[in-house]
């Protein structure tokens, strides 16, 4: 019960925080940290039971790019090119995914096939350049008309209001899976695929759900960065180094708990922003090479990442004291 | 008609070149993860490392090419070897995941370095190689260069694999790691040498792509991706098979290019890789199980 109450009252401060602090620069800073934190949340889904997969980059510049083209070119409200690019998204996962779990490919595998699939997300929004704007990126046009309609608003609070929601229905679907019969049946998988069958698990079937549940959300967050930040470029939502970011700051964070991602994008945004101001145009690069080397480091030393280490921590404290 | 056949042979011919440098990189990989059952996925950056190395030592120390050549080889041997010791060798218990992760981590600390160090400047040796008119066809030096020079790295890795004791235990370790210790070998050391030979791979490359392609910190990721899909497209391991995968790579990106834009050419080879990795998952040149 006191679990729960943490989270009601850790809720509620979150959603009343806009309507006493509203410093503009620290709301956008807050509505990224959210985005990104679903998207990360996402991503370990499937990365905790041994998914790993490199080809997030590429679900979440479908999301971003099927929205903002359906808008711009046909004029459909992101109401409805959300939910078409979240579908895309699914059906991409799908179709790379089901031969990949039908014929076994995992590990190594996997995660090589699903990076092929970044990299020809990556390539055909370069190479449409005359719909996509290539490599210089691309702007979903004001609306004109209803800002809803259009979901593009100027106040930030409407924005983290927003992106606060859907990064608790991210935990929400987390907690869900938490405590349905699939995570036994994938932690079942991760340790041994056989024994997995041989036990009644169908693995395919339970794969593919976690990978399209993870790439629908994924293209969601890369849709919403897009409607937030109104710009996107093939460097920033799709491609490689995105895939790559994700891994590595969900694995900071820790990818075995609900809000080890989360606190993985508060690390690495803040670190970002704290070396932006600190040394200015000085910091180009500085933020990556400090993301490369806590990630290596976090791999050797702590590869459940610091908040999955610290709930360990507190675990074996906590019985110390009852003995 | 007579104008289009020239140019589909020129992209032809141009595509075997491109292939023999990429089959050299897939070697390279190839050999790390047959022998240490890990993948660099920092390879490319290895060989980012080696062209600014190759920058440095041509441009601005002013050595001769012949002399660089070597050196760059070296220094990215030692940068294989440093890889292995501080990043992979405690990790060799651990997850493969967590290995490919880890390799994921020094491929921002590179790219990064090379930003922070280097630029984000485009910088190129200035060396301009005359261009070879065959018939109606314009060949590159510097591509016929790179590829007869790969053809030798490979040959040479060929026989250092076959002819000599370590090139043996190498193999032998690559077939099986656990008895290979209670042989003798001393797998730490192997490892090590592996690690340095793949990193010398890599340097080789770098002096090759050097001659035609401009420097900048993210250059790597223009060719790694593609040497990763070469890797396992001729399964992973398997030095026959990335062989063969680089130069069906080489020419689906030559010819797409050809009649399309270039980045065509690599949607067309990316895609084909996927249709291929359902056809036959373990390799272009596994045995049906």
């Amino acid at each position: 019960m006191n679990k729960q109450l943490a989270w009601g009252v850790g809720l509620v401060a979150l959603v009343a925080l806009p309507f006493v602090y509203r410093d503009p620069y620290h709301l956008h800073i807050l509505v990224l940290i959210l985005i990104w934190s679903f998207a990360y949340t996402s991503w370990s889904m499937m990365g905790r039971f041994g998914l790993v997969s490199l080809g997030h980059g590429g679900f979440m510049g479908v999301g971003a790019y099927v929205t903002a083209l359906l808008w711009n070119h046909l004029g459909v409200s992101p109401w409805i090119g959300i939910p078409a690019a979240m579908l895309c998204a699914g059906a991409l996962a799908l179709v790379v995914a089901y031969p990949c779990f039908r014929f076994r490919i995992t590990g190594h595998y996997f995660a090589l096939v699903t990076l092929a699939l970044s990299g020809i997300v990556l390539q055909i929004i370069i190479a449409t350049r005359d719909y996509t704007g290539g490599s210089l990126g691309y702007t979903p046009e004001r609306t004109k008309g209803s800002h809803i309609l259009a979901l593009q608003f100027d106040d930030k609070v409407v924005w983290y209001l927003i992106a606060l929601g859907v990064w608790a229905g991210g935990l929400a679907v987390w907690y869900w899976i938490d405590r349905s019969m699939s995570r036994y049946a994938m932690e079942a998988i991760s340790e041994d695929e056989d024994a997995a069958a041989a036990a009644g698990v169908n693995v395919t079937a339970e794969k593919l759900r976690i990978t399209v549940i993870s790439a629908v959300m994924t293209a969601m967050a890369g849709a919403l960065y897009g409607q937030y930040q109104m710009f996107i470029a093939p460097d920033t939502v799709s491609g490689i180094a995105v895939s790559l970011q994700m891994v590595f700051a969900a694995v900071v964070g820790g990818i075995y708990v609900a809000l080890g991602p989360t606190i993985g994008a508060i690390i690495t945004i803040m670190l970002a922003e704290v070396l932006r101001i600190g040394f200015g145009t000085k910091a180009v690069g500085w933020d990556n090479l400090v993301y490369g080397v806590l990630l290596v480091v976090f791999i050797i030393f702590l590869p459940k990442g610091i908040l999955g280490s610290l709930l360990d921590l507190l675990k074996s404290s906590g019985k110390r004291k009852n003995r | 008609m007579e104008i289009f056949d020239i140019y589909l042979l020129e992209a032809l011919v141009n595509g075997i070149l491109l292939g023999g440098v990429l089959a050299l990189l897939a070697l390279g990989l190839n050999l790390i993860f047959g022998v240490i059952d890990v993948t660099w996925i920092c390879y490319a950056e290895l060989v980012m490392i080696g062209m600014y190395g190759m920058y440095y030592l041509f441009s601005v120390y002013h050595l001769p090419y012949w002399v660089a050549a070597p050196l760059c080889i070296l220094l990215v041997a030692a940068l294989g070897a440093a890889l292995h010791f501080l990043v992979i060798s405690p990790l060799l218990g651990a997850p493969p995941i967590n290995q490919l992760l880890a390799t994921g981590g020094v491929l921002f600390v590179l790219q990064s370095f090379a930003t922070v160090a280097f630029g984000i400047d485009f910088r190129n040796l200035g060396i301009r190689l005359p261009v070879l008119a065959l018939g109606e066809m314009h060949f590159s030096y510097a591509r016929l260069l790179a590829f007869g020079a790969a053809l030798i790295g490979m040959v040479a890795v060929y026989l250092f694999m076959t002819r000599t004791y370590t090139g043996t235990a190498i193999r032998a370790i690559a077939q099986d790691r656990q008895i290979m210790a209670l042989m003798g070998v001393d797998t730490k050391k192997i490892y090590l040498v592996t690690s340095a030979l793949g990193g010398g791979l890599a340097g080789l490359a770098a002096c090759l792509l050097v001659l035609q392609y401009d420097v900048h910190p993210f250059v790597g990721l223009s060719f790694g991706p593609i040497t990763f899909l070469i890797c396992v497209l001729g399964g992973l391991g398997n030095f026959v098979g990335g062989f063969v995968a680089a130069f069906l790579f080489a020419e689906i990106i030559s010819l797409g290019g050809l009649f399309s834009d270039l980045e065509w050419g690599y949607v067309l080879a990316f895609a084909f890789f996927i249709v291929m990795m359902f056809i036959r998952p373990a390799g272009l040149l596994a045995k049906r199980s």
